[in-house]
């Protein structure tokens, strides 16, 4: 059994459809790493699965299960004993994940005082020991700063030691280096797939960026306009996609036509107007997610794709 | 964060300067016996519009009062009126701005049009109403009616600054972080966003405070405000002011400490905003 498998979840904000019907698992100690353009809905699905969502978002369906649980339909009292613990976040932007009026130990130290009930002192020796995990130098000075004293990548590392307080079994890292320089960016992916092995802790990577994803990842799930396209081994994807979005960006050629508007869905496949593909039965009909062994794809022509060598 | 704060604070003479003077103010609000010599109710008409003299360093005003005696006593009447009223203007400010900030919804909508509402009316004509009522009423005049006219009129521009820093706060990342890592909703406002807006609401309070003082002079020149045999700066003012001409120095005592005492606040204010910002140290 998965860790967290997330089944047919759908999210709406107000009448827009955002989320329709994502499913992805992740498995014990695995990094996945969920890749699409932006606003095809990634951030919604961790928001989602952390159960964050800003109103006026909300689920309208599916199903969170963490270690067999439906997180969606715990009491928010059970929920938020998850949230930390269990499943924690990192955040594309640290500058503003963390809080400018709080010292950084402070805000490490916070969670264990309040969850934990550490004191003062153990909560700020704590919060030394994590920096020194995410490999802050001089940790022990550094605890008393504040986060604007702190470069981009020391200050990503900073909200990844808040994310790890409590030791969860899920980390999910939304974009956690799109705001970072390039070299910067390498350091903190090399770090997160450190701490993932040493701690046994499965990551769930987002990310719009294939570099980030061949580096680091062990699977891959791709979104497309709020579904998840197609779920593989990253080595199984780069060999041969099976669906022609994940195609296209292998590629790395500029994909005809705009994203859809999540407010004016296309009909049948979201992506059937920029399909090289596309059908008949694209326009009218949804496809459903195959089975490919191992790997899965939504897309009618799943097989004819898997098996084309134009798509590689 | 209380203690880093201070530390800044500790350092500044603009937090020291306008604090001394306070604490001078507020000694003279709570025991006046200390400064003044005379007894204010001394007055006697035979000596009205005396000029500074040695006995009298700031002379008599037209009723033949001691100008300095009157001015220190004076002191706790302004003070206390201007600092309940913020008080209660901020009180009511911090509710109504967090609640319509961090809920949202059709609450917002209520309680900011209730903000328009009485933005929109204006100070003096809304106090004169209920100030006349209370008196009406037969119910004496202390500092309450005008402590509460002024605190119930004048806590709006504070609950939109709020209103508009929680707002703020709510959007940022590290509110999502706070509960990411399962911190409820009153930990996450009472920790992570009213500090963010503690610090606009104090410098939008400071200036309050300083108009609810000059307010109450107001009222208390008009008749409605503060009476006799209470003593306030307000009313001194505008006794005095009628005869200027012949005599400065009846206006010349109480506007002083007026005016020193706002600059004090609003130095005040500006010192803690400051300090509250980590990045301005």
């Amino acid at each position: 059994m998965s860790l967290l498998d997330v089944t047919d979840l759908r999210v709406a904000f107000g009448p827009t459809t955002v989320l329709s019907g994502v499913s992805l698992h992740l498995d014990p100690g695995e990094t996945l790493a969920v890749l699409g353009e932006s606003g095809s809905g990634k951030t919604v699905t961790a928001q989602a699965v952390m159960g964050i969502l800003d109103p006026p978002a909300v689920v309208v369906g599916g199903c969170v299960r963490y270690r067999g649980q439906d997180l969606l339909t715990l009491p928010e009292r059970e929920r938020r004993r998850i949230r930390g613990r269990e499943i924690a976040m990192v955040f594309q932007d640290a500058l503003s994940a963390l809080n400018p009026v709080f010292t950084v130990g402070y805000q490490i130290g916070e969670t264990l005082r309040i969850r934990d009930g550490l004191s003062r002192r153990e909560a700020l020796h704590r919060a030394v020991e994590l920096m020194d995990q995410v490999r802050i130098p001089a940790a022990r000075q550094r605890v008393h700063e504040y986060p604007h004293q702190f470069s981009g990548g020391m200050r990503q590392r900073v909200s990844i030691a808040m994310a790890l307080a409590l030791d969860p079994a899920v980390l999910i890292a939304d974009e956690p280096t799109t705001a970072l320089d390039v070299t910067v960016q390498a350091q903190i992916l090399d770090l997160l797939g450190e701490l993932r092995r040493e701690r046994t802790m499965a990551l769930m990577l987002i990310t719009h960026d294939l570099g980030v994803v061949a580096q680091v990842a062990d699977r891959i799930a791709v979104m497309y306009a709020g579904r998840v396209v197609e779920q593989a081994d990253v080595h199984q994807l780069f060999r041969a996609p099976a669906h022609p979005y994940t195609a296209a960006l292998l590629r790395g050629a500029a994909i005809s036509g705009t994203p859809p508007s999540l407010r004016d869905l296309p009909s049948g496949c979201a992506f059937h107007p920029r399909c090289r593909y596309a059908a008949a039965v694209c326009r009218t009909v949804a496809p459903s997610t195959v089975d490919l062994g191992g790997r899965s794809a939504a897309c009618h022509f799943a097989r004819e794709v898997l098996v084309d060598p134009a798509a590689r | 964060m209380r203690s880093g704060a201070w530390r800044a604070l500790r350092r500044r003479p603009v937090f020291w300067v306008p604090v001394a003077i306070l604490v001078v103010v507020l000694a003279m609000a709570v025991a006046p016996r200390l400064f003044a010599g005379a007894d204010p109710a001394d007055c006697t008409l035979d000596r009205s519009m005396a000029p500074p003299s040695g006995a009298a360093w700031f002379g008599y005003d037209f009723q033949g009062c001691d100008v300095f005696a009157r001015t220190v006593y004076g002191t706790r009447s302004s003070l206390l009126v201007g600092v309940l009223a913020t008080a209660l203007a901020g009180l009511i400010a911090a509710g109504v701005g967090m609640a319509s900030g961090y809920l949202g919804g059709w609450l917002d909508s209520v309680l900011s049009r209730l903000t328009d509402i009485v933005l929109g009316i204006p100070l003096l004509l809304a106090a004169i109403v209920l100030l006349h009522r209370a008196t009406a009423n037969g119910s004496g005049h202390g500092i309450w009616p005008v402590v509460g006219t002024l605190g119930i009129l004048g806590w709006t521009t504070a609950a939109r600054v709020v209103r508009s820093s929680v707002l703020a706060a709510r959007q940022q990342d590290y509110v999502q972080a706070a509960r990411m890592l399962g911190a409820g909703h009153g930990r996450i406002l009472v920790r992570h966003i009213a500090p963010n807006a503690v610090a606009p609401a104090v410098v939008v309070l400071t200036i309050t405070l300083g108009t609810f003082i000059a307010s109450e002079a107001t009222l208390s020149f008009l008749g409605i405000g503060l009476r006799a045999p209470s003593i306030s700066w307000g009313g001194d003012i505008f006794a005095a002011q009628a005869r200027l001409r012949q005599a400065w120095w009846p206006l010349i005592w109480p506007s002083t400490f007026l005016a020193v005492t706002v600059l004090a606040f609003i130095m005040l204010g500006d010192a803690i905003r400051d300090a509250f910002d980590p990045r301005s140290r």
